[in-house]
């Protein structure tokens, strides 16, 4: 007996699909591409512009989570995949991505401000 | 004990029912594979993340560490940075571009796409050597360490008062600067244990990081080379579908995935 059923859950489609594809995926080539150049534009000019640092920072971190979004969603193709699988993946890692992050970091602060009195 | 068991008829056995994604065993074990290698890495940036907050003012300024570019004088930050991030990208493109002729059962532009997938990998990660390169060979000034290990800046290249690192920059000159400077070393470049640049933290967390991302690019570049030569000799024109290529293709996107974080939180913030 065949174990390996890979060949029942193979996607493939016709040549009118594939163009309609191919589209989407330059628009998101075009996407991340202008993006980035907004990041590096940004990086290299806030200082003269007078702009402040928690804004940039925070400007910075939301452009990098879109375009995460837009790699895994499209690139990755996970926003094409069923609901399930999407929450199976995706929610133990934010769930457990963000914890990581609010508790070192708090932690990380506190050392800061403790820092020669300890 | 394989050979003793008693042979079970495909009848009798349960073959299984459907999947309840939707999704081939190979692609859902590839996807944890990704999901517990993204632990990896956000456990790399938030340790990151925990040193720099602790020693937010001594910081060094990443723009002001990797300034160089090739062929180019002068200081040029985020510029090399941005162009291999544009380098990946491109490749994360032809890739899901493969996937897409793939599913067409297109072998000629898997072939194109997935050539020039692996082209662009290697280019990213001879960019990364060049990187590490210039980190370690540092600047032509270098810095000086003193006798309590801080690391400070030269004025300029007669090499007779410096910086001391903080929030505020405070000079150090004449009599009292020449006193430092009988106890101390100077330093160029940067290794795990000392960096011209500031805390040797920081270039700890440098070579950690983008190596341990480079080696994920290395992986990447010999996985689709290997699956590359399969496409070649036909192995999936004969099976009826491409999905090597399609888990091949989860993992590289995997690689730009992390890096558009590196990016972020290593060069730009």
């Amino acid at each position: 007996m065949d174990f390996d059923r890979t060949r029942e859950y193979v996607q493939h489609h016709s040549e009118a699909e594939g163009k309609a594809q191919r589209k989407i995926i330059w628009v998101i080539f075009w996407v991340l591409l202008g993006i980035t150049g907004v990041e590096v534009t940004l990086g290299l000019v806030w200082n003269n512009m007078g702009l402040a640092w928690p804004f940039v920072k925070w400007t910075f971190i939301i452009l990098t989570l879109v375009k995460a979004y837009y790699i895994v969603a499209y690139y990755m193709h996970l926003k094409h995949e069923y609901k399930n699988f999407i929450y199976m993946v995706a929610l133990p890692y934010i769930v457990l991505a963000v914890y990581l992050i609010v508790m070192m970091l708090t932690e990380a602060i506190y050392v800061h401000d403790t820092h020669g009195l300890l | 004990m394989a050979g003793h068991s008693p042979s079970i008829d495909s009848k009798t056995l349960w073959g299984g029912g459907s999947s309840p994604f939707n999704v081939s065993y190979g692609k859902v074990m590839m996807w944890f594979f990704l999901v517990s290698d993204a632990f990896t890495f956000s456990g790399l940036l938030v340790s990151y993340g925990f040193m720099r907050h602790s020693f937010a003012e001594s910081w060094p300024v990443a723009e002001r560490v990797f300034t160089h570019f090739p062929f180019m004088h002068g200081d040029h930050p985020l510029l090399y940075v941005a162009l291999m991030t544009f380098i990946l990208i491109m490749s994360s493109v032809t890739m899901v571009l493969a996937v897409e002729a793939g599913h067409r059962m297109d072998k000629k532009n898997v072939i194109k796409w997935m050539a020039w997938t692996i082209v662009g990998g290697l280019i990213f990660v001879g960019s990364q050597a060049w990187e590490w390169y210039h980190f370690i060979h540092g600047t032509e000034l270098g810095a000086f360490q003193l006798a309590d290990g801080t690391i400070v800046q030269w004025v300029d290249a007669a090499k007779e008062s410096f910086y001391l690192p903080g929030k505020e920059q405070v000079m150090v000159s004449g009599a009292e600067a020449a006193a430092m400077l009988k106890n101390g070393v100077e330093v160029y470049g940067a290794n795990l244990t000392v960096n011209e640049y500031g805390l040797p933290l920081f270039g700890d967390f440098f070579f950690f990081i983008t190596g341990f991302h480079g080696t994920h690019v290395f992986s990447g570049v010999v996985l689709n080379f290997v699956i590359f030569v399969n496409v070649l000799k036909g192995t999936y024109e004969k099976r009826g579908y491409y999905e090597m290529v399609e888990k091949v293709g989860l993992y590289w996107h995997f690689v730009d995935l992390v890096w558009v974080f590196v990016f972020t939180f290593f060069y730009l913030i």
